[in-house]
C-alpha cells in the first residue's frame, strides 16, 4: 500500500513547483504500482461525471490516478463533484487536484482539507531572494554546490521566468562538475541579460548612463516595447519626486499619504539623494516628450527612449 | 418658430441651407459642416434635416420637424460616437442605408456628427456611397475643420463653414431656451468661449462652476515640484471622477439591459461563453467611452487654463477685446502683474503642448505633470 492518500491537493500559483509536486506524487504511487493508469483532466473543459467514471473500481483492478489541472478555473459541475468526492474518497484510485489560487472553488478546497487530503503548497517565487533559495535548493537536491555570486549571476541572466531558471539549473548540473562558480555561469549564460523597464529606470534615476543604456539595449532586443519602458521611467521619477517633495516623516505615514508601499518610499528616498526639484522637473518633462514620440509623435521610438534615458542621467549628474 | 431658432449667430449658414431646401437647383447630396466645437454643427445639421423633411420647408411646428429635431424621424439617421473613433463596421451600415429610399419623408438624411472621428478605413468605406448618391439621399457630415476629414471626403461634399457665435447670441439662446437670467448667461457664455453646451452647463450646474474656479486657481498654488505634481494628479483624478460619475450608472444599466435582452440570469456568478463575449464587447465600448470622456474633461480644463493666461496677456497689452474670465478679473490682474509677457506666452505654449500630447495618446497624468512643471518654472502670481 502506498503512503499517498486518495486525495492530494496542490495549491499555489507557481506552475513549476506544482508540476513537480504532481510528478513526485505520481512517482510515489508508481513505486507501489508501476502500472498505475494516469488520467489527466482539465478544469475549464470538465465534462460532468468524468471524475466518478475514472475513480470507480475497475474490472481489471490496478490503480488509477486522476490528475485535475486548473481546479480554480473549473466548471461548477467539477466543483460540486469534488465536494461529493471529498465526502466519499475513492477506494483504489488517487485524485490529484491542482489549484492555482484565488477564491473560486473555495468550498471544494475546504471539503478536501476536511477530508484529510494531502496538501502540497506551491508558493509564488517572485523576489530575488526566493529565487536564490530556489537555485541553491536545486543544486542541493542534485548534491552539488553553487557559489553565492554564481547564483547572483544566474539570476541576472535568466531570472525572469522560474521555468527557464529551473532549466538553466538542470543544464548546469548536467554539464559541469564540482562547485559551480561564477565563471561557469558566465561561460554558459554570459552576455545574456534579462532587463526589464524597472531595471533600466533604476539605473537611469541613479544617473548611471552606461549601465542604463546597456540594460535598455538588452531590454529592447529582448522584445520589450519602448512604450512600457517610458511608462516605467515616468512612474519611477514620479515616485522619487513625490517622496522628495513630501519631506521628512516615517516611511509608514508617508506610504499612507502618498498611496505607495513603505519599501517603495524607502527606495525612492535613497534614489532622491542627489536630485533637486528643478532637475527632476526637467527629467519628467523629457520623459513626457519621449512618451509623445514613442506613441507616433516621432520617427524613431528607440531613439526617443534612449534620449530620455540619457537626459535623465545627465540631469542626475548635474 | 422656425427650425433654425437654435442655430445661433450663423445667419449666412442658415441662409445657404434654407435656400438649398427651397430651391432644388441649389441642393446637393453631401454637405460638410465645419466649425469649432460648440458652434452648433450638429444642431445645424439636425435643423437642416428637419427643414428638408418638412412640407413647408422648416416650420418648426409640424410632426416632421419635431421628430427630425429630436432624432426620432424614421428617415433621419444620426451617427454620433461616444468612443474615440467611428469604426468601419458602422460606416458600412450607413453606406448600405444610403442606398434605400426614404420611408415616410422626402429625403433620406444621414448625419455623421463626428466625421473627424472616422477612422481612415471607415472613411474609405463611405466614399462609394458619397460619390454615387441615390436620388433622395443626403449626407450631412460635421467636423471641427476641413483638415479633420480626409481629402477624398472633402472633395465629394459641399462645404459650409460655421463661425464662433457671438457671446451675445449664445447668451440670448440660453435665456430664451433654458430660461437662464441674461446676466448669468452672458458670464457663462463668455467663460465657455461661446461653446453653447458648455455655457449652458456652466450657467446651470454649480459643480461645473466650482470645478472651473478650482482649475483656474491652480497656477497660483505652484511653489515647487511637489505642488506641480500634486496639481497634475488633482486634475487627472478630477477628470476620472467626473467621467466615472457620469458613466457609472449608465454602464450598469446598459449591462443589466443587455443581460435581460439575452435572457441571462444577472445573478449568475459566471455567464455562459456566448453571453460573456457580448458582455465583454459592451464593457470594451464602455471603457473607450470613459477614456474619451475623461480626456474631454481634461481638455476642457486645459482650455480654461489657457484662457486664463491669455486674459492676463490681454490685460498687459491693454487690448480692446473682452476678457474670457471677466468674472475673475482680480486673479487675472494678479497674474498679469506677476509675470512678464514672454512667461505668459511660454505658459500658453506648455498648455498647448499638453493638449497636443494628450490628443496623441500620451498618458494624461504624465502630460499634465510636464505642463505643470513648466507653469511652475515660468512663475506663479502672488496670492
Amino acid at each position: 500500500m502506498t503512503s499517498v492518500p486518495p486525495l492530494v491537493l496542490i495549491a499555489g500559483p507557481e506552475q513549476v513547483l506544482a508540476e513537480r509536486a504532481v510528478e513526485s506524487t505520481l512517482a510515489l504511487i508508481r513505486e507501489v504500482d508501476a502500472g498505475a493508469e494516469v488520467v489527466r483532466l482539465d478544469g475549464p473543459a470538465y465534462e460532468p461525471g468524468a471524475l466518478a467514471l475514472h475513480t470507480s473500481p475497475s474490472l481489471f483492478g490496478g490503480t488509477t490516478v486522476v490528475v485535475v489541472r486548473d481546479l480554480d478555473e473549473g466548471t461548477d459541475d467539477l466543483l460540486e463533484e469534488v465536494v461529493a468526492l471529498a465526502a466519499d474518497p475513492p477506494m483504489d484510485a488517487h485524485v490529484v487536484l491542482v489549484h492555482k489560487g484565488g477564491n473560486r472553488g473555495k468550498r471544494a478546497l475546504d471539503a478536501l482539507k476536511k477530508a484529510k487530503a494531502r496538501v502540497i503548497e506551491a508558493p509564488a517565487v517572485k523576489s530575488d531572494r526566493d529565487k536564490g533559495t530556489f537555485v541553491t535548493g536545486e543544486f542541493r537536491v542534485a548534491r552539488r554546490r553553487i557559489a553565492p555570486d554564481a547564483v547572483h549571476a544566474l539570476l541576472e541572466a535568466v531570472g525572469k521566468d522560474l521555468r527557464e531558471l529551473a532549466a538553466a539549473c538542470a543544464q548546469l548540473i548536467a554539464d559541469t562538475t564540482g562547485t559551480v562558480e561564477v565563471e561557469t555561469v558566465e561561460r554558459y549564460y554570459g552576455g545574456r541579460v534579462e532587463a526589464t523597464g524597472f531595471r533600466v529606470a533604476d539605473a537611469a534615476v541613479a544617473g548611471n548612463a552606461s549601465e542604463a543604456l546597456r540594460l535598455l539595449r538588452h531590454a529592447l532586443s529582448g522584445g520589450l516595447d519602448p512604450v512600457p519602458v517610458v511608462a516605467v521611467l515616468a512612474s519611477q521619477l514620479r515616485q522619487v519626486a513625490r517622496v522628495a517633495a513630501a519631506g521628512r516623516g516615517s516611511s509608514a505615514s508617508l506610504a499612507k499619504e502618498l498611496g505607495m508601499a513603505p519599501w517603495q518610499i524607502d527606495r525612492a528616498r535613497r534614489a532622491a539623494a542627489g536630485w533637486d526639484g528643478i532637475r527632476l522637473g526637467r527629467a519628467i518633462q523629457a520623459v513626457a516628450a519621449a512618451d509623445f514620440e514613442v506613441k507616433g509623435g516621432g520617427r524613431d521610438p528607440v531613439y526617443a527612449v534612449e534620449r530620455a534615458v540619457l537626459t535623465i542621467c545627465r540631469e542626475r549628474q548635474g | 418658430m422656425s427650425v433654425w431658432a437654435d442655430v445661433v449667430g450663423q445667419p449666412e449658414v442658415v441662409d445657404e441651407l434654407q435656400r438649398a431646401v427651397d430651391d432644388p437647383a441649389r441642393m446637393t447630396h453631401a454637405w460638410l459642416l465645419t466649425g469649432p466645437p460648440g458652434s452648433g454643427r450638429s444642431t445645424a445639421a439636425r435643423a437642416f434635416a428637419a427643414a428638408l423633411q418638412c412640407p413647408q420647408g422648416g416650420c418648426g411646428e409640424c410632426r416632421e420637424c419635431r421628430t427630425a429635431l429630436d432624432g426620432s424621424h424614421a428617415d433621419v439617421t444620426v451617427l454620433a460616437t461616444q468612443g474615440l473613433s467611428i469604426q468601419v463596421k458602422d460606416a458600412r451600415e450607413l453606406a448600405a442605408l444610403a442606398q434605400r429610399s426614404p420611408q415616410v419623408g422626402q429625403w433620406q438624411v444621414i448625419i455623421i456628427e463626428d466625421a473627424d472621428r472616422l477612422t481612415e478605413r471607415a472613411a474609405d468605406a463611405l466614399l462609394k456611397a458619397l460619390e454615387e448618391p441615390v436620388a433622395r439621399t443626403v449626407w450631412v457630415l460635421c467636423a471641427p475643420s476641413l483638415e479633420d476629414v480626409i481629402v477624398t471626403i472633402r472633395s465629394r461634399s459641399r462645404h459650409v463653414r460655421l463661425r464662433i457665435p457671438s457671446v451675445e447670441a449664445v447668451a440670448e439662446l440660453l435665456h430664451r431656451r433654458d430660461g437662464i437670467e441674461l446676466d448669468t448667461a452672458r458670464v457663462a457664455a463668455r467663460a465657455a468661449q461661446s461653446h453653447v453646451g458648455l455655457a449652458r452647463r456652466l450657467a446651470r450646474d454649480e459643480g461645473a462652476r466650482s470645478r472651473r474656479r478650482s482649475t483656474l486657481a491652480l497656477p497660483a498654488g505652484l511653489r515647487g515640484l511637489g505642488d506641480a505634481l500634486r496639481a497634475a494628479a488633482d486634475l487627472d483624478t478630477l477628470a476620472k471622477e467626473e467621467s466615472a460619475s457620469s458613466t457609472g450608472e449608465r454602464d450598469a444599466a446598459e449591462k443589466a439591459r443587455l443581460l435581460e435582452q439575452l435572457g441571462a440570469d444577472p445573478a449568475a456568478r459566471t455567464q455562459p461563453p456566448y453571453i460573456r463575449s457580448q458582455v465583454a464587447a459592451l464593457e470594451r465600448d464602455q471603457k473607450t467611452r470613459a477614456t474619451r470622456l475623461s480626456r474631454d474633461v481634461i481638455d476642457r480644463s486645459l482650455v480654461d487654463l489657457l484662457s486664463f493666461y491669455r486674459d492676463a496677456l490681454v490685460v498687459q497689452w491693454g487690448g480692446p477685446v473682452e476678457l474670457v474670465n471677466a468674472d475673475l478679473r482680480m486673479s487675472v490682474q494678479d497674474l498679469a502683474n506677476a509675470l512678464p509677457p514672454e512667461a505668459l506666452v511660454q505658459a500658453m505654449d506648455a498648455i498647448g503642448t499638453a493638449r497636443e500630447r494628450i490628443e496623441a495618446n500620451v498618458a494624461p497624468l504624465l502630460a499634465l505633470e510636464a505642463m505643470m512643471i513648466s507653469l511652475q518654472a515660468v512663475g506663479a502670481p502672488m496670492t
